[in-house]
Formats: C-alpha cells, sequence, structure tokens
C-alpha cells in the first residue's frame, strides 16, 4: 500500500504546485480538486493494514475472526465523507469562479487586486 | 522571479512536511485501540454488518451530522452566489440528439434505482446514504441533459431536504430519549443480523441522509444551470 501513499502524496504536491502558479481561477479549483483527492488517497492508505479486507461481515468473513481480517474501518468512514465535502466545496468555488467572472469580465487570478497589499 | 523562487520554496516546505507519512509511519501490524472496539463490539451492538456504516451513522454520528451541515451551507452559498436578478433567456438551447434521449429512458429509472438501493442497503454491502444521494443526484444530471426545457421544482427539493435533516435531527433526539445518547441507532428492534430490516435505525437515518445529500446535489445543480431566481 505504500505506492497508493507515493502517489497520493505525489498528487498532493501536484495539486499545491497548480494551485500555486496558475492564473486562470478555474485551474486553480482543478488543482484543489487535484490535492483533495492526493490527501483522501494517503488517508485511505494510513488505514490499510497488509492483506487484510474491506470491513464489511459476510460469508467470507466471520464475525469471531473479524479482529483479524479487516483494514481500520475509521479512515474509510472519515474519507467517505470528505469525498462529498470536496464536492460542494468544489461547486461552491465554481459559483465564486462565476460570480467574479460577471463582475470583472475575466478570470485571471491578477485582475483581483482588492485585496492585496 | 521572486514568485517562482518563493513557490519553490513554499513547495519544498510542503514536501519536508509530508514526508514523514511516507518514511516514518511503518505499516500497522494490527487495528488501532479504536477500530478494534468499533470492529469487535460493533456488530454484537449494533448489528450493523458494514462496520464503515457503524462508524459514518452511530459512533461518529455527530461528525456526519456536521458534515451534512456542512454540505447544506456549501448548497446555501452556490444559491446564494448564482441568484439572478432577472430571468436571462438561456442562450441557444439545442435539443439533445435521439441517441441520448432513448438512452436516458432506459437508463434514468435503473440508476435511481440503484440509488435507492445503495442508501437503503448502506448497512450490509459498500454504499449508504452519501454515495446512493450522488447517483439519485447524477440520475437527475442525465435527464436535464436530455431534456433541455425541464425544470426542477424548488417546492419539492426544498420540502425534500428540510424534511429530511429534520427527521434526522429528531432521529438522533429519540436516541437521546430512548437508548444511551444523541444518534444512538438502538432504539429500534436489532433484527436479523445480515437483513434488510435490522441494525436498528441505522437504515432509517442512513436514507434521510441519502435523501437530503441528493435533493442538496440536485439543487446545486439547479443553480448551477441558472434556474435560480
Amino acid at each position: 500500500m505504500i505506492y497508493v501513499s507515493i502517489i497520493g502524496f505525489a498528487l498532493i504536491i501536484i495539486g499545491l504546485y497548480g494551485m500555486l502558479t496558475r492564473r486562470n481561477i478555474i485551474r486553480i479549483i482543478i488543482g484543489f480538486s487535484i490535492a483533495d483527492t492526493g490527501i483522501h488517497l494517503m488517508m485511505v492508505s494510513i488505514g490499510y493494514l497488509k492483506g487484510r479486507t474491506a470491513p464489511i461481515l459476510d460469508k467470507a468473513v466471520d464475525q469471531a475472526d473479524a479482529l483479524q481480517r479487516v483494514v481500520d474501518p475509521v479512515p474509510s468512514a472519515l474519507v467517505l465523507t470528505a469525498i462529498v465535502i470536496g464536492l460542494a466545496v468544489t461547486a461552491l468555488m465554481l459559483a465564486y469562479a462565476v460570480r467574479l467572472h460577471e463582475a470583472k469580465g475575466s478570470l485571471d487570478i491578477h485582475d483581483f487586486k482588492e485585496l492585496k497589499w | 522571479m521572486i514568485r517562482k523562487y518563493a513557490v519553490i520554496l513554499i513547495l519544498g516546505l510542503f514536501v519536508l512536511m509530508l514526508l514523514p507519512l511516507l518514511t516514518e509511519l511503518t505499516p500497522f501490524q494490527e487495528l488501532s485501540p479504536v477500530a478494534q472496539k468499533y470492529a469487535g463490539e460493533g456488530p454484537d451492538a449494533l448489528g450493523s454488518a458494514n462496520l464503515v456504516t457503524s462508524v459514518v451513522v452511530t459512533y461518529r454520528g455527530m461528525d456526519t451530522l456536521g458534515e451534512v451541515a456542512v454540505l447544506f451551507a456549501a448548497a446555501a452559498g452556490v444559491g446564494f452566489f448564482l441568484r439572478r436578478k432577472e430571468k436571462r433567456p438561456a442562450p441557444g438551447k439545442r435539443e439533445a440528439s435521439a441517441l441520448l434521449k432513448t438512452g436516458t429512458a432506459f437508463l434514468l429509472p435503473l440508476i435511481l434505482l440503484v440509488g435507492v438501493f445503495v442508501f437503503t442497503h448502506g448497512h450490509l454491502t459498500p454504499g449508504g446514504g452519501f454515495q446512493g444521494g450522488v447517483l439519485i443526484a447524477s440520475a437527475v444530471v442525465l435527464f436535464l441533459f436530455a431534456n433541455r426545457s425541464a425544470s426542477v421544482s424548488r417546492t419539492i427539493l426544498q420540502w425534500t431536504e428540510s424534511l429530511s435533516g429534520v427527521f434526522y435531527v429528531a432521529m438522533g433526539a429519540l436516541g437521546l430519549l430512548l437508548a444511551a445518547g444523541f444518534l444512538d441507532s438502538r432504539f429500534l428492534p436489532p433484527g436479523e443480523f445480515g437483513k434488510l430490516f435490522s441494525a436498528g435505525a441505522i437504515p432509517v437515518i442512513y436514507s434521510l441522509i441519502g435523501l437530503k445529500v441528493g435533493s442538496e446535489l440536485v439543487g446545486i445543480i439547479d443553480n448551477m444551470r441558472g434556474g435560480a431566481e
């Protein structure tokens, strides 16, 4: 599962790079989404235990040996909700982008100087 | 030029900060004590076969309520920012192709059915309220692509969203009154392990979450295509 950690790590850095260097607001939002996905992958990989299966009891995983057979359910639960929240936050950022474009007719972050010093 | 070096510096600091997660974190050999309690006691105490669901709905139910509130705030924000003062005629709406219309007529009931299945079986199979809600919202997106002139009824959306939210909190309060604490799902009979009607109030709560997430995401989509007034 170290590979998933490495991919997640790379995605976080790529997303941050995109957020810091791109000028188009839509691309900054895409950078955020990439970093978000990377964070999810890292969280899931932390909860993984080698050779174990999903934390769902059925015919394959008996209740008696569940402690020896399943991965940690807590990071999975966290990532489950984090994905939906990431979706909602992305939608909110896109709504901001629409309003900014209406205000200035531009999506270039350098055209918005009101909060700069 | 300074900007470029500042970006490299910030990225380098982030790499330094996150690197211990890759190099120093030794893989766990067994479950953490919290997870051991959840996995060991969870099935007996709550009757939910899906341990992730028992964590999301009951053990960390407050977190989930908070997440639903964050989702609501984001949806309200989207509605606020995309509000139009005057109704603008939509520019050049083209009819959907026959392929898309036929495909939608075939797929729409199936996608809705899968969505409802996923959130009602959240305590038995992978899935749950959040995933089911997103599936239902995706079915609505497909429908709106195929029928460009159709509009979503705001009244139904708002009532679904408000009522499911109110009932979600009411179920939590019932847990406080009839069981051990807020959002405790054990006030309904546990039923037979692994069957649809089991695990106390978990399927009810997860279905309410599914309805709420679904109606909120449909609201966001409707606002984004300019349906807000």
